[in-house]
């Protein structure tokens, strides 16, 4: 089987001939795609925020529309990292303060509401893949309160510690012996 | 043969892979008996250290019986010979390696135009670990090519199990060049952060060392336990004031001794809010490294004492207090492990009795739950401190 990266191993180097399982579960290919999303919409919000406050019929808001953009770019790269479940979350969080600026835009003398009520509609999917990635992705770290095994009993030292505590006191007092003799001698005219 | 690779990050599979062969005369080919996950092994799953490739096998703690030698092996090895690999790979020739800063070798490294463009000047090749040091295949695999085979090696005895030699391919000397490096005198108090395998080898090494008093800082309670088994004062982090109680255990003077065992990745909580700018930070790239403890290293070292890292730091760490390093009058000492300068000593031990490694292995398991075990590991699951891979 092809694989693309045996074209960068050295001459004579272990080359894959059949790949094994991958441990990435579903979840962290959504986590990864949403990560991408986030920054591409992030990245549209930063430099062309006109276009998106003109198809939603809410010029003079374009301040907002940056800050957003900065924050879904922050979160999309949080979502890319291995802390992917807290960039989820911060994006889950960040679809309520979309909804809510969509929702102020959603007023009768809006001639684009159509577009608002269209946008709505998309947060409210994307929430919702948000919500269920963030919990797929829930970091399988024990609670801080798990029962967990100790081992009192592994000094590392067969004879015992008392033991090596009292070689090593011999050992430096020996050494520190013969500096002094050496320093005696030293001393000597 | 199976091996554990590297496909990007927090992905490892065990995949089917060629065969090593051999390649230069010097080269000799090793039938993995026993492997094993280092801590540092979790900077490249998290894709934290440059200079990985899709497609790299993993390991660089290794042993096994050699099956194949070059022609240019001069009688140093022979097949069938228990050898314990050194995760430095060395020449013996070069002006460090006569020195014995084996870890530094100017020659082992086959891309060293990277290390020469990013670190300045090369160093040795490694087993296993990104191609800035070489992108030589790791040993979590079946079998291992081991290159300069006849200086890259540490023979060893039959009739002491696997697990109580292998960490000298590691781990062990690591602890013990970490513990050298503070010259340990007998009225010493040496503070050590973190107590995962290498921070567990630095404290028995400084109780070996002659050390007055050892105190060792985490926060997990296995990995405590364990310390405290070892001889160690412990503090957790979480619970404690990790400056305040140095200074309570030294008369207020502060530890004379102080060594790394975290390394680039420091535990990040909010109550420590460096450690969640270091994150911040990291994600977006401006900053490789996640420094804390050699931040408080230094604050709470006492005035003209030794600083010795053996936590492994990628690149570039930001905001470091080098006033109070500077003004302290303080020594800082780090290094890959020059392994081979120990090893002889340090089998010496093991063979008396005086310290048997195996301490310190929670897991035991076959290679191909490999991948599985790297996030037991990392997520700190079943109370696990160090996993051995037997192919």
């Amino acid at each position: 089987m092809f694989h693309f990266s045996n074209i960068v191993r050295t001459k004579g180097d272990p080359k894959i001939v059949e790949g094994g399982p991958s441990l990435k579960q579903p979840a962290d290919q959504l986590a990864r795609a949403l990560g991408w999303f986030s920054i591409g919409l992030g990245v549209v919000e930063l430099f062309a925020p006109r276009r998106v406050t003109e198809t939603l019929g809410m010029e003079g808001r374009e301040t907002m529309v940056r800050a957003f953009g900065v924050r879904e770019i922050l979160a999309g790269i949080m979502s890319l990292s291995i802390d992917k479940n807290a960039g989820l979350w911060a994006r889950f969080g960040g679809d309520g303060l979309d909804a809510a600026a969509l929702l102020s835009g959603l007023t009768s003398n809006n001639p684009k509401k159509g577009n608002i009520a269209l946008a709505l509609l998309m947060v409210g999917g994307i929430a919702m893949l948000d919500y269920r990635a963030a919990q797929d992705t829930k970091p399988r770290r024990p609670p801080r309160n798990a029962r967990r095994k100790l081992y009192p009993n592994r000094s590392g030292f067969p004879k015992g510690i008392e033991s090596v505590r009292t070689a090593a006191r011999q050992i430096t007092s020996h050494a520190g012996h013969n500096e002094v003799m050496q320093g005696d001698e030293r001393r000597v005219p | 043969m199976k091996a554990l690779v590297w496909h990007g990050k927090e992905d490892i599979r065990c995949d089917t892979v060629t065969d090593p062969e051999i390649q230069d005369p010097r080269d000799a080919i090793i039938k993995v008996t026993s492997c094993a996950i280092c801590g540092s092994d979790l900077h490249l799953f998290h894709n934290f250290i440059p200079g990985m490739l899709p497609g790299d096998i993993m390991g660089h703690e290794t042993m096994g019986e050699v099956v194949e030698v070059g022609s240019g092996v001069d009688g140093k090895l022979r097949k069938g010979d228990r050898i314990v690999v050194p995760f430095t790979i060395i020449c013996g020739e070069c002006e460090q390696c006569k020195r014995g800063n084996y870890s530094v070798c100017e020659t082992t490294n086959r891309k060293r135009h990277l290390a020469d463009k990013v670190f300045g000047h090369t160093t040795a090749g490694l087993f296993g670990y990104t191609h800035l040091t070489g992108g030589y295949p790791g040993g979590q695999a079946e079998y291992l090519r081991v290159p300069f085979a006849d200086a890259t090696h540490i023979k060893v005895p039959p009739g002491i199990p696997d697990e109580q030699l292998l960490f000298l391919s590691d781990i062990f000397p690591t602890g013990w060049q970490a513990a050298v490096q503070c010259d340990i005198e007998p009225t010493d108090t040496v503070a050590i952060w973190g107590c995962g395998p290498v921070g567990q080898m630095a404290i028995r090494s400084a109780i070996l060392l002659g050390a007055n008093q050892v105190i060792a800082i985490d926060c997990l309670p296995e990995r405590l336990s364990m310390a405290e088994a070892g001889g160690a004062t412990t503090i957790n982090f979480e619970t404690e004031s990790v400056v305040e109680r140095l200074n309570e255990l030294t008369d207020g003077k502060g530890p004379e001794k102080c060594i790394d065992c975290a390394g680039m990745e420091a535990h990040v909580m909010p109550s420590r809010p460096d450690t969640v700018l270091d994150r911040a930070k990291q994600m977006v790239m401006l900053e490789s490294d996640r420094p804390h403890v050699l931040r408080e290293m230094i604050y709470v070292c006492r005035p003209g004492g030794i600083i010795s890292v053996a936590g492994v730091y990628s690149g570039l760490s930001d905001n470091m207090p080098m006033g109070a390093f500077m003004n302290k009058g303080l020594t800082m000492r780090t290094g890959q492990t020059h392994v081979n300068r120990w090893t002889d000593d340090l089998l010496r031990r093991i063979e008396e009795g005086e310290i048997d490694p195996s301490f310190v292995i929670t897991h035991t398991v076959p290679l191909a739950q490999g991948p599985e075990m790297y996030q037991v590991f990392r997520d700190k699951r079943d109370s696990c401190v160090k996993v051995v891979l037997k192919p």
